[in-house]
């Protein structure tokens, strides 16, 4: 499952396995923003109990395929399902089992931690709110910031805050759109860790990262996307830095982390 | 049905208490509608007839316009920070979503009538503080804030935003405006029921096709 050359910390607990349960299914997705097309007949199958990582030059569609998956952007052409849920006619139920970190917290500025988690708790009708509140507060490591309003606090704990958000409603499936970023390492073990809770849960992680390396070595399978489509989907054990960069195309694309 | 009012309720305190501590929109639609009200006062001779002329236009005018500053900011709130997008991935219908920004905007509304109403009766020396008028602000309220919300949520992913709303809105209000002025000018100059009454019905039709169209047009517009 993680390849043992790779230098990157090993996070995933390797006696979970992928159940065989399908948790995403993408056919022929196409999304296009005017006259440029993003997404072109691009598939997909995530299965329950995977860490998908998914790579790709910059502007090649990672967070538009994420945004597609988690119900934000409607594709133009394609069939999502997830859990079984068609999307778009059954995205409120979709919806239920996904959590999402995507480039922007999602928070609301003026309110502090506990009222946004609350919010968002109560959008999802979370059972024992209040104790959900405070688990998620200290699993992330915001148990003293909780009173705090969320523009007063450091971009590292407004990604905590958003990843607290994203897990209040228990998803079966987290998709992390470069969630690392700006997190210092502290706050890096905690989203390492709530991979890895994830993983061995048997939930399923879609996930995009500058860092090839790391990306890599914290999943079980990687994407590559180039042209609108999935060039590679291959174990991650099978799978070098190098092959992943080679189908990046223009290499001038690659910034220093690697995407 | 309980559930989904509480739902409705939830969105509509989180703008309350976002309100609360920004003090945005309620202050943006008082000061403007007291900035056009007061600059009226000076422009036109007060005289008691003409001020039961002008007056209701005058007050639905600035309520109009002011309004407009503070749907457009209630949208932007939600676009900024892009909780817009975090409300969109809960499992919580658009309707829901819609009735919630709706429910926050009239609270928001009102709370600015309850401010403009007594200055402008000062000002112009009229009464304009009646059942029949507190009525046809409810009613104007609920539509303004109903047709503001839709087109708010258009406006939010454009880029000129401050414009498209009021290009889209006050043509769109025009009816309610109508029926807001012309009723409140029954009032205040003494008129029949029957003269205020066809105004009345102008304004409920108003507001019953336009909550109804305007819930299904937010459900199109926030799809990307």
């Amino acid at each position: 499952m993680i390849s043992p050359t790779h230098d990157a910390p090993e996070i995933l607990d390797p006696g979970a396995h992928p159940s065989g349960v399908i948790a995403i299914e993408a056919s022929r997705l196409e999304k296009s923003f005017g006259n440029a097309a993003v997404l072109r007949g691009l598939d997909m199958t995530v299965r329950d109990g995977e860490v998908v990582a998914i790579f790709g030059a910059n502007g090649v569609g990672k967070s538009t395929l994420l945004r597609v998956l988690a119900t934000l952007t409607r594709p133009d052409h394609g069939n999502i399902s997830i859990y079984g849920s068609d999307l778009p006619k059954q995205a409120e139920v979709a919806r239920l089992s996904i959590g999402a970190v995507l480039h922007s917290p999602m928070l609301y500025g003026d309110l502090t931690v506990k009222e946004n988690l609350t919010f968002f708790g109560k959008m999802f009708r979370v059972p024992g709110l209040t104790e959900r509140v405070d688990e998620m507060a200290a699993r992330m490591g915001l148990a003293r910031r909780l009173n705090q309003r969320v523009r007063e606090l450091s971009h590292g704990f407004q990604k905590r805050a958003a990843l607290a958000r994203a897990l209040m409603h228990r998803p079966r499936i987290l998709l992390l759109d470069e969630a690392e970023t700006g997190l210092d390492e502290p706050a890096r073990l905690i989203l390492d860790g709530v991979i890895a809770e994830h993983h061995g849960a048997g939930h399923a992680v879609v996930m995009t990262t500058h860092s090839i390396e790391r990306g890599i070595a914290g999943s079980d399978r990687v994407f590559v996307l180039s042209g609108g489509g999935v060039a590679l989907d291959r174990p991650s054990s099978q799978v070098t830095s190098s092959d992943v960069t080679d189908l990046y195309g223009d290499p001038s694309l690659i910034g220093p982390g690697g995407t | 049905m309980l559930a989904s009012l509480g739902t409705v309720w939830t969105l509509a305190r989180k703008d309350l208490l976002l309100e609360l501590r920004s003090r945005d929109i309620v202050l943006a639609i008082v000061v403007f509608a007291l900035l056009v009200i007061t600059i009226f006062t000076f422009a036109i001779e007060l005289t008691p007839s003409r001020s039961r002329d002008v007056g209701p236009g005058v007050l639905w005018a600035a309520v109009a316009f002011a309004g407009v500053l503070g749907l457009n900011r209630s949208f932007a709130m939600e676009a900024e920070g892009s909780t817009l997008d975090g409300l969109m991935l809960t499992p919580v219908s658009r309707e829901l979503i819609f009735f919630g920004k709706v429910l926050g905007n009239f609270i928001f509304v009102i709370i600015a009538e309850i401010v403009i109403f007594p200055v402008f009766e000062a000002l112009f020396n009229i009464s304009v503080l009646q059942i029949e008028t507190i009525v046809i602000a409810l009613l104007a309220s609920i539509g303004f804030s109903a047709v503001g919300t839709a087109f708010a949520a258009v406006s939010v992913r454009v880029r000129s935003r401050e414009i498209m709303l009021p290009l889209l809105f006050l043509p769109t209000s025009v009816p309610l405006i109508m029926a807001a002025v012309e009723s409140t000018s029954v009032v205040v100059n003494g008129g029949s029921w029957a003269d205020f009454s066809d105004w009345l019905q102008l304004a409920i039709m108003f507001d019953v096709i336009f909550v109804i169209a305007s819930a299904v047009l937010f459900q199109y517009v926030l799809e990307e």
